[in-house]
């Protein structure tokens, strides 16, 4: 383990951590609002809208993120020339953050939907009576019941979605597994104990956002 | 009162894919009538009252309120169900939201009341059917004649024009069925204007201006309860009498 007492590897290794961190905030904010739109226009009335987000749900969720990540990169940024910033490195994490995003919104948007199926018809009914429209229905009556009942299934897409943020190594992002990976070709005599490191700090940081989500779907559930 | 229809009805037909389930109905009823429509399951009288607030659509015949055909959709639909107050079988409270907020959302986020307007108004209905004191409560935490109290005045807050009642006391506990029927039978006493749809004869009997009764998606016959209860003309109307009033 002493791979872990020279202060230079130990920061490689913190910086990676923070690194998964920063993309999963910021990937985790996005496809929640991305998701929820989409989610709203698999419902809506517009056949348009509909089509829209089942197309984006079946295109994203049935292509390899590997595959999503290297578009941003030689897609997004080489062929069509999108630029986050002059820095390459800020480039870079933030063309991970958009395809991690349009990834994870996706799943976002499947779990919000099968939150909505389980609310049922009639309060939407009693919503329309009232005089309430579409998006007001969807606002405040629709999405906050269905919300409630997928925290659970939105922590496991959270719990994903910080694994596979991972990915980003593969546009030079320097993030855990980069960091890790970097370490091992230095260090190759303690490479089963770099591997053990890494992956109990992951189990170690994402055991608790299970039990969190558990115990906040218990909380919010929306007892009938 | 007053000879001014509100709601017509006119040769109004529906299909559920092969099942017909309105039959050329035709119905008037008057601005403060409390029309009571009766019949066996299954006779498209609850169809007929989802109908009049577009909850359900038609496929023939028009429906008119307050001397105008009901819009199809968008914004004019919501301002008509919005003057048309609607309680269902099931109650429909808002599952997370307090019976004070269930109350006031309606005149907040369609009429843009202020908050204290709608809070006054709110609790005032809610001391009216007899639940201020549940007001900060949630809908799971009231018993079922409460919660279907609630929704009477979440109706009533947007001071409609009509109400409709969808077998408001079907789905309750029998000793809670009487404090509904109290609150609807003073409703009507005022001079709102009803359409209930129920089993309950014996609110019929006492509040109704007139009974429609209905079978097989027809409107067989209407009458002034005295007379229809004491002197049913069609023979479908007979039978039904017969098996419901024999117990």
């Amino acid at each position: 383990m002493d791979v872990f007492l020279d202060p230079a590897n130990r920061q490689a290794y913190l910086d990676g951590f923070l690194m998964v961190l920063k993309l999963t905030g910021a990937s985790a904010l996005l496809a929640l609002v991305l998701g929820m739109l989409l989610a709203a226009c698999r419902v809506s009335p517009v056949p348009v809208l509909r089509a829209l987000g089942a197309g984006w749900v079946h295109l994203f969720r049935n292509t390899p993120l590997t595959l999503i990540i290297l578009f941003c990169f030689f897609g997004l940024y080489s062929a069509v020339g999108v630029e986050f910033s002059e820095d390459l490195h800020v480039n870079n994490y933030w063309l991970a953050v958009t395809g991690l995003s349009a990834y994870t919104a996706a799943f976002v948007c499947e779990a919000i939907r099968s939150g909505i199926n389980t609310v049922p018809v009639g309060q939407a009914e009693a919503a329309r009576a009232l005089g309430l429209s579409f998006s007001q229905n969807l606002r405040l009556i629709i999405l906050p019941q269905a919300m409630r009942s997928v925290v659970a299934p939105l922590g496991s897409v959270l719990i994903a979605l910080t694994k596979n943020v991972t990915i980003a190594g593969v546009i030079g992002v320097a993030e855990a597994s980069s960091a890790m990976k970097g370490l091992i070709e230095s260090n190759g005599d303690q490479t089963i104990a770099i591997f053990a490191v890494f992956a109990l700090t992951f189990v170690a940081l994402l055991v608790p956002v299970g039990y969190g989500f558990s115990a906040l779907a218990n909380r919010l559930v929306v007892r009938r | 009162m007053s000879h001014e229809p509100l709601i017509v009805l006119d040769a109004v037909n529906k299909w559920f894919g092969d099942l017909h389930v309105l039959r050329d109905v035709s119905l008037t009823v008057d601005r403060g009538e409390v029309v009571v429509v009766i019949g066996p399951s299954g006779s498209g009288k609850s169809t007929l009252c989802r109908a009049v607030n577009r909850l359900e659509t038609i496929n023939s015949g028009s429906i008119r309120f307050d001397g105008k055909e009901l819009p199809a959709e968008g914004r004019a639909l919501a301002k008509l169900r919005s003057e048309v107050g609607m309680v269902f079988q099931s109650f429909n409270l808002f599952a997370h939201m307090s019976i004070l907020d269930n109350v006031m959302l309606g005149p907040l986020k369609v009429r843009g009341e202020s908050k204290a307007v709608a809070r006054e108004r709110a609790l005032a209905l809610l001391d009216r059917v007899g639940i201020a004191s549940q007001a900060d409560k949630l809908p799971v935490q009231l018993s079922g004649g409460q919660q279907q109290r609630a929704a009477i005045a979440r109706a009533l807050a947007m001071q409609p024009k009509a109400m409709l009642f969808d077998e408001p006391t079907s789905a309750l506990d029998p000793e809670m069925v009487g404090e509904v029927l109290e609150v609807m039978t003073s409703l009507a006493k005022e001079g709102m204007t009803m359409i209930v749809v129920t089993h309950e004869m014996g609110f019929a009997r006492a509040a109704a201006d007139r009974v429609a009764f209905m079978a097989d998606g027809q409107l067989v016959e209407q009458a002034p309860p005295a007379e229809f209860f004491g002197n049913p003309k069609s023979e479908r109307a007979r039978d039904f009498l017969s098996k419901v009033l024999q117990h």
